[in-house]
C-alpha cells in the first residue's frame, strides 16, 4: 500500500474479518469468546506468583523450578500454548535477569498470561537490549552499579520466567500471602519485589 | 528479512512506557483480533512460525500504526489471503459496507491450503546428530540477510559470542514458516558481551539470545 492510501480504522476491518469468517461458517464466535474470556479471566500473573512464592518457601522446590522449568510449572498446573519450554532466571544479590522479544513479543502465557502494553512497545523491545539500565531506570527500577544486569531476548520457542528474591522482613509471611506481593513486572524484571 | 519487525537496537522511539494497571484488552476489538489471529493459522492450514512470518511482512506503517493486534488482524488475513481462503481486498470491501459504502465485494475464492502437516506437536523435535558446538564455545552469528523469515536478528550478525547452554531442538522458523521443512536443530543459548554488539560506549551488560545451529559459524 501507498502512504498517501487511506487506512481504514483497525476495530472496523477487524468486524470485518470476523464477519466474514462466521458468515462462511469458518470461525464459531463462541469459540473466540471462549479464547478472550481465559486470557481476561483465567491464566495471569497470579499463576505465576504462585510459581514464585512456592519457591520462596520451598527450597526442594526451587531446586527444580531452575533446573527444569517447564516441568516444576507444570507440578502447579500450569502449561499450555507459549510455555512449551520454560527457563526459569534467578536474581541474585549481585545479578539482575530481564526479560524482552525484540522480534514480536514472546511472552510466558501460562504463568504470566498476555503481555502488556509496554513489553508491546517498540520502544521496549528495541532499546532494553541496548540500554537495559537506562530502560529499567526509566520504568522505574534503579539498580546499584555492582549489579550485574542480563538481558534475554525470547528469540526461540524458550520462554522465560524471572524468578525475584524474596524481600527482606517477609519471613511470617505464608505462601499465599507472598503470593500476593508478586507482581508480572517483577517477574519479567523491570521491577523488585516490595515488602509489604 | 529485514523488515520492521526486527526492532532490536533501533533508535528512535523514545521513552518506555511505565508500567501500571491495564486491561488484558483495552479495547473490546482487540480480544476479537487477537481470537481471530489464533485461529487464523488452523483456518489456513499453517503454522505459528507463518504468523510471525505474516508479521514480518506487514508494511511498516500499518504495524505501527495499529498496534500489536491491529498487526494480528493483518497477520490473519494475510495468512488466510495466501491460503485462499478469503479473496484479496475482500476485508476491506466488507469492511467499507459495515460503514455504509456500498462496494462492491470479491467472491469466495477456491481455498489452496500449503502442502503441510507438522510431524508432531509443537516445536521441540529429537535431533540424532551432535551438537557441533559445546557450552563455552565461541561461535559468530552470521552476517548473512535472508529475505525470509528468520529468528537470526540483525543485531548480532557478524557478532561474536559464547555458547552459554544448549536448548532443546527445535524446528528452523526459517523454513518452516514457508512450509520448505521443519529442518530440526540445535539450538544454543549464545551469551553476547554489550561491547561486542553495541561498542565501547555501551551500557556494561550481557545479552542472552537462542540462535539455531544454521545461525552460528565457529570464530578461527
Amino acid at each position: 500500500m501507498s502512504a498517501v492510501e487511506e487506512r481504514l480504522p483497525i476495530a472496523l476491518r477487524t468486524e470485518a474479518l470476523e464477519q466474514l469468517l462466521v458468515e462462511k461458517g469458518l470461525v464459531d464466535p463462541a469459540v473466540m469468546d471462549k479464547f478472550i474470556s481465559t486470557y481476561e479471566n483465567d491464566v495471569g500473573p497470579l499463576n505465576g506468583a504462585k510459581v514464585v512464592a512456592k519457591a520462596w518457601t520451598d527450597p526442594e522446590y526451587r531446586r527444580r523450578l531452575i533446573d527444569d522449568g517447564t516441568a516444576a510449572i507444570a507440578e502447579l498446573g500450569f502449561k499450555g500454548p507459549q510455555g512449551e519450554h520454560m527457563v526459569v532466571l534467578p536474581n541474585e544479590d549481585k545479578v539482575h535477569n530481564v526479560v524482552v522479544c525484540t522480534l514480536c513479543s514472546c511472552y510466558p502465557w501460562p504463568v504470566l498470561g498476555l503481555p502488556p502494553s509496554w513489553y508491546k512497545d517498540p520502544a521496549y523491545r528495541s532499546r532494553m537490549v541496548r540500554e537495559p539500565r537506562a530502560v529499567l531506570s526509566e520504568m522505574g527500577l534503579d539498580l546499584a552499579d555492582d549489579v550485574e544486569i542480563r538481558v534475554w531476548d525470547s528469540s526461540s520457542e524458550v520462554r522465560f520466567l524471572v524468578l525475584p528474591q524474596r524481600p527482606a522482613g517477609t519471613e511470617s509471611l505464608s505462601e499465599e500471602q507472598l503470593a500476593e506481593l508478586i507482581t508480572r513486572d517483577a517477574m519479567v524484571g523491570v521491577a523488585l519485589v516490595a515488602a509489604p | 528479512m529485514d523488515g520492521i519487525a526486527d526492532m532490536g537496537g533501533m533508535q528512535g522511539w523514545g521513552a518506555v512506557k511505565r508500567p501500571g494497571d491495564e486491561p488484558v484488552f483495552g479495547e473490546k476489538w482487540e480480544g476479537r483480533a487477537f481470537a481471530l489471529g489464533l485461529l487464523s493459522m488452523r483456518t489456513s492450514g499453517t503454522n505459528l512460525d507463518s504468523f510471525r512470518h505474516a508479521l514480518d511482512r506487514q508494511s511498516p506503517m500499518n504495524y505501527i500504526a495499529d498496534g500489536y493486534y491491529g498487526r494480528w488482524c493483518h497477520a490473519a488475513e494475510t495468512l488466510l489471503v495466501d491460503s485462499s481462503i478469503i479473496a484479496p481486498g475482500a476485508v476491506e470491501a466488507r469492511a467499507r459496507n459495515r460503514r455504509g459504502e456500498n462496494v462492491e465485494e470479491p467472491a469466495w475464492p477456491e481455498p489452496n491450503k500449503p502442502d503441510y502437516a507438522p510431524t508432531a506437536a509443537g516445536s521441540l523435535r529429537e535431533v540424532t546428530e551432535p551438537p557441533a558446538f559445546a557450552v563455552g564455545d565461541r561461535v559468530r552469528a552470521k552476517d548473512i540477510h535472508p529475505t525470509r523469515h528468520t529468528r537470526l536478528t540483525r543485531y548480532v550478525r557478524g557478532r561474536e559470542g559464547v555458547i552459554a547452554r544448549i536448548r532443546p531442538s527445535a524446528v528452523l522458523p526459517d523454513t518452516h514458516a514457508t512450509f520448505q521443512g521443519e529442518n530440526a536443530q540445535h539450538v544454543y543459548s549464545v551469551r553476547f558481551d554489550s561491547h561486542e554488539l553495541w561498542g565501547p560506549d555501551a551500557e556494561e551488560f550481557t545479552l542472552n539470545i537462542d540462535l539455531w545451529e544454521s545461525y552460528l559459524e565457529a570464530t578461527s
